[in-house]
């Protein structure tokens, strides 16, 4: 995961000096089932963006027409890197955009 | 007692000679320090410098936070906790405080912390003693620690003011603690020439940037997990700091040499050049009573010599060696005992294996004595030293510990 | 800020701050709700924050060298003195600062589980609250000893099942009741503690807010409920839903003590009255830590949730 430093390479005290630096660990690679979210069914609520525990889920500023031509200045992405698969967006989100499907693995 | 002044020092730096306590003195030299933070919990034999440090915090005299807090496990962590933010920190305990917050010991070296602890020894409990004897010391002797054992109060006081330097230095970042007799000097009262807090402060100065604090300007994460994978490295620098601190030691002694004219060095020799029977002691009392029957037993045509161990860790083998080689027969008074080990005395085990390494072959003798202070008679040592010569002429060596004293 | 005034913080889901202090990439269980706990916590408090982390779930999985999902800083010492190790943090903040040695803002907060808390770290707690320290305690509350495995501690509610508090034919799960952790807090009289939900999220941002604009008169404490998918049997994605229903029948209320007053926060003012809570069944079922019950003993568990309202009735009588 990562490089086996000796001794007199790394900061004394066994302090990470580097902030956040956990995002090199990709945990996406544990899930089972991944969030779907149905762009067009969104309302751009924000719940999801909220109620993700690790965050796995990006608020972009990225305008979006739906099919039924509502505009939106906003879309929430999943950030796949990250998310572990638990489901609690598409439990949480009011309109039932989120489906879980299946973690596919390739044969 | 032995003092090197290799120069006048400036008078102006001695600004005058009180009745002292050692507790009072460390008192003293905390506060002479500056600290900015003492987390400390009351026990006796220790009391007495607390109550001190919150006076002076009471009056002004000391600028400081004096967090009394509600243990000493407590005590320790809140050490940590300051010295982590960047602060100057001081606290001190005994036998069932230090061994209450013996976890907050390793976390300490570990996160390599430079707090300065005061100790002084007392006997453990179970029976509970109040009485002065280094069990509670002894048993913190791995933690990682820099840990001296002061002889006397101007030592105490001294050693309290080069810890600081000693811990704080960027080639240490590591606890010390300054251990001594409990009772037999922290309540008792002896000269001690104080210092211009001036000239102290500016041989303690504030060093900046010398390890990472706690502070959002450069988030650092302290105290982080470690797999078997990281374990190993993050705990060998700590152990690889203890040994580089024989150096800064020797350094920070030299240098007050220089400004406040003594110097202790890591071992104290007396009457050592030509002795043949040497007893090695440490703290006070042992010293001070051996020295005495040194003494006594030179008036009488034995070449008798007394050697202190005054820097415990990082253990001086080197000079242990040097000063002993010539022996013919060594003896180790501990005042602390290791109980099941193949010899029951805890430095005598330190002393064995560095004189042995060092291929020295002479017979060395454990003795146990001053436990739970039950005194230790000059005769009792004056005895030892005729012993040794008994020892040294048939070649019937002890191989258990001596239990002097007991009934 | 003298109690009964409002102070508009964060109203809507839109002013909750974006940037993210806490992961991701920590090792914390999928659906974690300590996880989230922090998020919030750390997105109402922003980046002058100073973390004390108590062992367990949050430090082991939030700093396993040589990763650290913290953007603020971070210690931990032990599991026991979270409160201590904070108190030491705000006392050489107060000196530096005092001294002209340094200039630091950062507030100190202590983040510990229910068992660094209501057990093992229970004395560090009381004496840092009776010392005063300017610290924000916060106890992110899964109900049992999560990271070892699932062992009871304090915060453990009667009946549940944990490793140590097992079903079995002559003991059916923890026999003892939740310890109430904030009558003790409160009994130290300290100037703000409040209970918060990880489903309440603008109400628990709003709490960390006010908590730490009352360091400067002394410590500020909160319960934070913080399920468990593993430890309490539910689904991943059942998390906030169980912390809502917990609310909503009146298992965890929403409620401050703010300057000596006692006050009720949405939706749990409304619980005064038992027949707007939902019933408890609502809550128990889903969780796989309660299937073992029988019918007596989820009539004891409504009488004790009764029991307690009756309790906050009277203290909002008497505090309001």
């Amino acid at each position: 995961m990562s490089e086996l430093k000796s001794w007199t390479q790394i900061p004394i005290g066994g302090y990470i000096t580097e902030p956040q630096n956990s995002v090199k660990n990709k945990t996406g690679s544990w899930r089972t089932q991944r969030p779907v979210i149905d762009q067009d069914a969104c309302t751009r609520c924000r719940m999801c963006w909220l109620y993700c525990p690790e965050p796995a889920i990006l608020e972009l500023n990225k305008p979006y027409v739906t099919k039924s031509g509502r505009k939106y200045n906003l879309t929430f992405e999943i950030n796949y890197d990250y998310c572990k698969g638990c489901g609690i967006c598409a439990n949480e989100c009011p309109v039932k955009a989120i489906k879980m499907v299946p973690e596919v693995v390739q044969q | 007692m032995t003092q090197v002044i290799e120069k006048e020092r400036e008078r102006s730096v001695v600004v005058g000679k009180v009745g002292l306590t050692t507790n009072y003195a460390i008192a003293h030299a905390v506060k002479d320090v500056d600290v900015d933070v003492v987390a400390a919990y009351p026990i006796t034999p220790q009391t007495t410098i607390i109550e001190k440090l919150a006076e002076y915090v009471a009056n002004g005299e000391l600028d400081a936070e004096f967090i009394p807090v509600e243990s000493e496990h407590s005590a320790l962590s809140a050490a940590v906790g300051a010295s982590a933010a960047g602060a100057r920190v001081f606290t001190a305990t005994s036998a069932q405080g230090l061994e209450l917050m013996h976890e907050i010991l390793h976390i300490t070296s570990g996160l390599r912390l430079p707090i300065v602890m005061a100790v002084p020894g007392r006997a453990l409990s179970a029976p509970i003693s109040i009485h002065g004897d280094y069990q509670d010391l002894m048993n913190v002797r791995d933690t990682g620690w820099v840990i001296y054992i002061a002889s006397t109060a101007q030592e105490a006081y001294d050693t309290v003011i080069e810890a600081f330097r000693v811990a704080e230095d960027p080639r240490v970042l590591l606890p010390v603690i300054v251990s001594y007799d409990g009772f037999l000097m922290s309540h008792t009262t002896e000269p001690v020439e104080v210092y211009d807090t001036k000239a102290v402060r500016e041989f303690t100065p504030r060093r900046h940037n010398t390890r990472p604090l706690l502070n959002p300007e450069r988030p650092v994460t302290m105290g982080a997990l470690a797999t078997p994978d990281w374990y190993y490295e993050i705990k060998y620098q700590a152990i690889n700091a203890l040994r580089v601190s024989r150096g800064v030691i020797d350094e920070v002694d030299s240098e007050f040499n220089r400004r406040f004219g003594r110097a202790y060095g890591a071992v104290e020799g007396f009457m050592l050049d030509d002795a043949d029977y040497i007893l090695v002691t440490y703290g006070g009392a042992a010293t001070w009573n051996a020295l005495e029957a040194a003494k006594e037993a030179r008036g009488r045509g034995l070449r008798a010599g007394v050697l202190r161990i005054r820097l415990f860790r990082p253990f001086p083998s080197n000079d242990l060696v040097k000063r002993l080689a010539d022996a013919k027969a060594v003896a180790v008074v501990d005042r602390a005992i290791a109980p099941g080990s193949p010899v029951e005395g805890p430095v005598f085990k330190d002393v064995y294996i560095a004189l042995r390494e060092a291929g020295v072959d002479k017979p060395i003798v454990s003795v146990i004595h001053g436990i739970s202070q039950r005194t230790m008679y000059i005769r009792d040592f004056y005895e030892l030293y005729y012993k040794l010569r008994d020892i040294a002429s048939t070649g019937n060596v002890p191989r258990e510990s001596l239990y002097m004293g007991l009934r | 800020m003298a109690s009964g005034q409002i102070k508009i913080g964060i109203r809507t889901i839109w002013d909750i701050p974006k940037e993210e202090y806490f992961g991701p990439g920590q090792l914390t269980c999928a659906g974690c709700g300590p996880s989230l706990a922090v998020r919030h916590i750390l997105k109402a408090a922003g980046p002058d924050v100073i973390v004390v982390n108590a062992t367990g779930c949050i430090e082991v999985t939030s700093t396993q060298y040589p990763y650290t999902a913290w953007g603020v800083p971070y210690i931990h010492v032990a599991f026991e003195n979270a409160a201590a190790v904070a108190s030491g943090i705000e006392a050489a903040i107060k000196a530096l600062n005092r001294k002209g040695i340094a200039n630091a803002k950062a507030k100190v907060i202590a983040l510990a589980g229910d068992g660094g808390t209501y057990d093992i770290g229970m004395q560090a707690l009381s004496g840092m609250l009776e010392r005063g320290h300017g610290v924000l305690y916060v106890l992110y509350d899964n109900e049992a000893y999560m990271n070892t495995g699932i062992q009871r501690s304090g915060g453990t509610p009667r009946f549940a099942w944990t490793t140590t508090s097992p079903v079995g034919s002559r003991i059916r799960g923890k026999v003892q009741s939740k310890k109430d952790i904030m009558s003790i807090v409160i009994a130290h009289h300290i100037p703000y503690a409040a209970t918060a939900s990880i489903a309440y999220p603008i109400d628990l941002m709003n709490k960390v807010r006010k908590a730490l604009d009352a360091l400067n008169e002394g410590p500020a404490f909160l319960h934070v409920f913080a399920p468990c998918p593993p430890g309490w049997r539910i689904d991943d994605s059942k998390t906030v839903e169980i912390a809502r229903l917990a609310v909503e029948t009146g298992v965890f209320p929403l409620f401050e003590w703010d300057h000596g007053k006692f006050r009720l926060n949405p939706p749990s003012n409304m619980h005064v009255d038992k027949s707007k809570r939902k019933p408890l069944i609502n809550y128990l079922k889903p969780q796989g830590r309660f299937a073992h019950l029988k019918e007596e003993e989820i009539k004891a568990m409504e009488a004790e949730v009764d029991g307690y309202w009756d309790y906050l009735t009277r203290l909002l009588k008497a505090f309001g």
